[in-house]
């Protein structure tokens, strides 16, 4: 592998770096056909980025023939080549990024002004490939905005919130912080903003409806687009179908940028589910049987059986019952599938009690390179309830 | 000056009076070599020597000849003394380091002689202070013999250039080892650290190198944790000068200009951490 970057592009892909710093402790790189993909993932695996650099964004691009080439290093290493970023666009004039095979090192090798030399051999490890499956072409609702208008909404909420909403209707967008169920609603301070369709360059609903995400691993892409002035596109979709990502990308002719993270579902319906306490639907009490639901409360016992560790729910009012009970139905040709993810899910929720909020997101799916069309959903315990919403039932 | 006309009469018994208009000229210089609390004086009728040590193995001095003074009296050839750098520093900031234009703290630094503390007039804006700092029984500087004759590599580049390398140099690195040889690299800084290995290489005709005088291919490593106090003394200056002798013994010297332009010099010793040929 032999890359060279020159110029101005050398700070952008250092900021990239930068940016993916802010998802994850390691950087995985993987010189592609198509372009140098650098991607992070965060560790409970709900927020993934990728930056896809195209051959043309360098000025020398060879990929090692044969077999493909990954591997993993620890980013702080990487940041570390490009650590000063106001005097990388004084100082450096290229950047040549060297796979040296047999020692086990990649090499960063920057070109200063004055004639100086700076080599940097970093070791790595050879790594599987990261690539989150998602499919934000289908998504229900796109957006796309000057990298400003986001920037300028983010400014209001405090450094150290985790979760944002985001609320959309034909005509505008709400964007506020998440606050917990179980937190004090008097001492909750609630930040709400609005922002109007037309503010937006781009702005496209199908579905009304609102998603949470976690804020905090979305800062490091805003911070690049607002040294690189690109549009940001949003997508995400009706969580009533899939629990879908919110997928932001930020992108040129030369480049791509993906971030894609884990969503919770904000459905009102949805949000007793969304506890941790309960993870799967309840079975309504015997008394549900004189309901006009009994076909649903018998799948319901199906999809319960079905599950791996369900943990015992508080049973919940019969009219908020039938709605929960109708959702699998439409699902259930798809219990055993999620019942697999569930118990992975499942664990990776326990072992994470007790950490902060945003581990309640559930893992993005990660498959082979290759995303399937069918599988493309990311959290199964949450998605139990929202697989089959009412406007389905009704199509 | 309300500060000389006060205590002339004690002039008397001083070994030692050195006046600055702006105690700055003297703090700034001092903190280039803080990396310890003690530091040993060393007053000859040329000037001041302050020397910090460290394990034996690192000596920084700091040099303010007698010209920068605005008063410097001595009364024997020799007067030397310990005293903590640290509380040294603090008196000499009293007033809190003001970076106004115009304003500035000025010195009286008086030593009565072995057994007296070092007192410290300090003016600022007709505000008087005085402080009396204990003073120690000094011990003598190291010697590293390290003499001009022996040196084998010698390169003088400029301030600027070596900055980065040296703030952020790979702290889990144990060493710095510094490669000077008349062939490419030329000039080269490595560390080794965690995450792998690092070089930052100075060509001899680049516009950096003020003088470029390499003779024999040599490399010697340095415990880093040595090295890393002399980032201060770099960042205030404006040239410093590489040197190794025949032992792998580096000296480093920096040219540093105070506040009225006038020039002092800092200089740290090092002795090798082992020899790699």
């Amino acid at each position: 592998m032999d890359c060279v970057v020159t110029g101005g592009n050398v700070k952008v892909l250092a900021k990239a770096i930068h940016s993916l710093s802010r998802i994850g402790d390691e950087l995985y790189v993987e010189p592609q056909e198509d372009g140098l993909a650098l991607r992070s993932v965060n560790s409970s695996r709900s927020a993934y980025a990728c930056f896809l650099f195209a051959p043309l964004f360098f000025s020398r691009y060879t990929i090692p023939s044969g077999h493909t080439f990954r591997c993993k290093m620890l980013i702080k290493s990487v940041q570390a080549v490009f650590r000063s970023l106001a005097s990388l666009e004084k100082t450096v004039e290229k950047c040549h990024i060297e796979l040296d095979k047999h020692k086990d090192r990649l090499t960063f090798t920057l070109h200063c002004k004055h004639g100086l030399l700076k080599t940097h051999n970093l070791s790595f490890q050879d790594s599987e490939s990261l690539q989150a499956v998602f499919d934000k072409d289908s998504c229900a609702n796109v957006f796309r905005a000057q990298p400003r208008l986001l920037v300028d909404t983010v400014v209001h909420f405090p450094p150290s919130l985790e979760e944002v909403t985001l609320a959309v209707s034909d005509e505008r967008m709400w964007v506020r912080n998440h606050v917990e169920e179980d937190s004090e609603q008097s001492k909750a301070m609630l930040t709400e903003l609005c922002l109007a369709s037309d503010e937006f360059d781009h702005y496209a609903v199908q579905a009304h409806n609102s998603i949470t995400f976690c804020l905090k691993e979305l800062r490091g892409l805003l911070v690049f687009a607002e040294a690189t002035g690109l549009p940001i596109s949003m997508y995400f979709d009706d969580p009533g179908r899939y629990a879908y990502p919110y997928t932001v990308v930020i992108s040129d002719s030369v480049l791509e940028g993906d971030f894609v993270l884990a969503t919770l579902s904000d459905d009102p319906n949805h949000r007793k589910h969304n506890t941790r306490r309960t993870q799967t639907p309840v079975p309504p009490p015997p008394d549900d049987f004189m309901n006009d639901d009994i076909d649903s409360y018998l799948i319901a016992m199906d999809t319960s059986i079905a599950q791996g560790p369900s943990t015992t729910c508080p049973p919940t009012p019969a009219l908020a019952e039938s709605t929960h009970s109708k959702e699998p139905a439409a699902a259930n040709h798809r219990t055993r599938k999620h019942s697999e993810e569930e118990e992975e899910v499942a664990e990776g929720e326990t072992a994470d009690s007790g950490r902060p909020p945003n581990k309640k997101f559930c893992s993005l799916f990660f498959g082979s390179v290759l995303p399937s069309s069918s599988q493309m959903s990311t959290q199964p315990v949450t998605t139990q309830e929202v697989l089959a919403s009412d406007s389905e039932d009704d199509t | 000056m309300p500060l000389s006309t006060q205590l002339q009469g004690d002039d008397e018994q001083y070994v030692l009076v050195a006046s600055l208009d702006n105690a700055r000229n003297i703090s700034n210089i001092l903190k280039a070599i803080a990396f310890k609390d003690h530091a040993i004086f060393n007053a000859t009728p040329n000037g001041l020597r302050v020397t910090v040590e460290d394990s034996k193995c690192l000596q920084a001095n700091a040099f303010i000849q007698a010209e920068i003074f605005q008063e410097f009296t001595i009364r024997e050839d020799l007067v030397g003394f310990q005293v903590n750098l640290t509380v040294l520093l603090d008196c000499l900031n009293i007033f809190g380091g003001t970076t106004v234009p115009g304003v500035s703290t000025a010195l009286r630094m008086c030593y009565k002689g072995y057994g007296y503390p070092l007192t410290l007039f300090l003016e600022e804006g007709g505000v008087v202070t005085v402080c009396k700092i204990n003073t120690e029984e000094p011990e003598e500087p190291i010697d590293f013999e390290f003499c001009s004759t022996n040196v084998i590599n010698k390169v003088i580049l400029q301030s600027e250039s070596l900055k980065e390398p040296f703030s952020e140099m790979d702290m889990t690195s144990e060493v710095l080892q510094i490669t000077m040889s008349p062939s490419p690299p030329y000039f080269r800084l490595s560390t080794f650290g965690m995450a792998g290995n690092a070089h930052y290489d100075y060509p001899k005709d680049s516009d950096v190198m003020e003088l470029f005088r390499c003779t024999k291919t040599q490399t010697n490593r340095y415990k880093i944790s040595l090295l890393k106090p002399s980032t201060k003394a770099l960042a205030l200056s404006c040239k410093v000068s590489v040197r190794t002798d025949s032992r792998g013994f580096l000296s480093l010297q920096y040219l540093v200009r105070n506040d009225d332009g006038q020039i002092c010099f800092v200089e740290y010793y090092c002795c090798p951490d082992e020899e790699v040929e």
